[in-house]
């Protein structure tokens, strides 16, 4: 699946939304639904390749690979809420939307603490 | 990403609100109430398959 083929599958489905946001506007946000998941799914290829290329990088520079597993969640909660908080905008929910990117902020600090409490102790121990 | 499950979604959208009009002109408002409702039903039905495979690969490949 090249660029092309999810910018014309894109370029498609706006003019299908737009025909059909006038009478069924529910129906265009399903719509909307249906074809960003189908190419958040055909994108997923190529971010599971740049992640096995990071996991390599650090295997060799012998990160924790707890870290990197954590980082990489991370990402994925990144990923998915960008999804979830477009498609609440493009509905006209801008106060979901809101409510998803603060969700998906809160999980990723919640997963952060780890990390940082493992910097703190690095730091006290320097001292 | 095949196109023909994003046709299938916009031709049950366009066909649902033709008929719309169609018993609207009839004076069949309930019909066309719950005619929207069943369209939206199966629709959702056919996304809610996409969002689960969709969350399957992303719980697959971020090792959630």
């Amino acid at each position: 699946m090249g660029f092309f083929s999810v910018l014309g599958f894109m370029l498609i489905v706006a003019v299908l939304l737009l025909i059909i946001r006038k009478e069924r506007p529910e129906m265009a946000v399903l719509l909307a639904i249906a074809a960003a998941g189908m190419v958040m799914v055909s994108l997923l290829k190529y971010v599971a390749d740049i992640l096995l290329v990071f996991e390599a990088m650090a295997r060799k520079a012998s990160v924790r690979t707890e870290y990197l597993t954590l980082i990489i969640r991370i990402v994925g909660i990144a990923y998915l809420a960008g999804f979830g908080a477009q498609i609440c905008k493009d509905a006209g929910e801008t106060g979901m939307a809101a409510k998803i990117e603060l969700a998906g902020k809160i999980f990723i600090l919640s997963m952060g603490i780890p990390v940082m409490a493992g910097l703190l102790d690095v730091i006290l121990k320097a001292f | 990403m095949d196109i023909n499950v994003i046709f299938r979604i916009a031709g049950i959208g366009i066909l649902i609100s033709v008929l719309n009009m169609v018993l609207k002109q009839a004076g069949k408002e309930e019909q066309a109430q719950m005619l929207t409702l069943s369209g939206v039903v199966i629709v959702l039905l056919m996304v809610i398959q996409l969002i689960q495979r969709l969350f399957d690969d992303i719980r697959s490949v971020f090792g959630f």
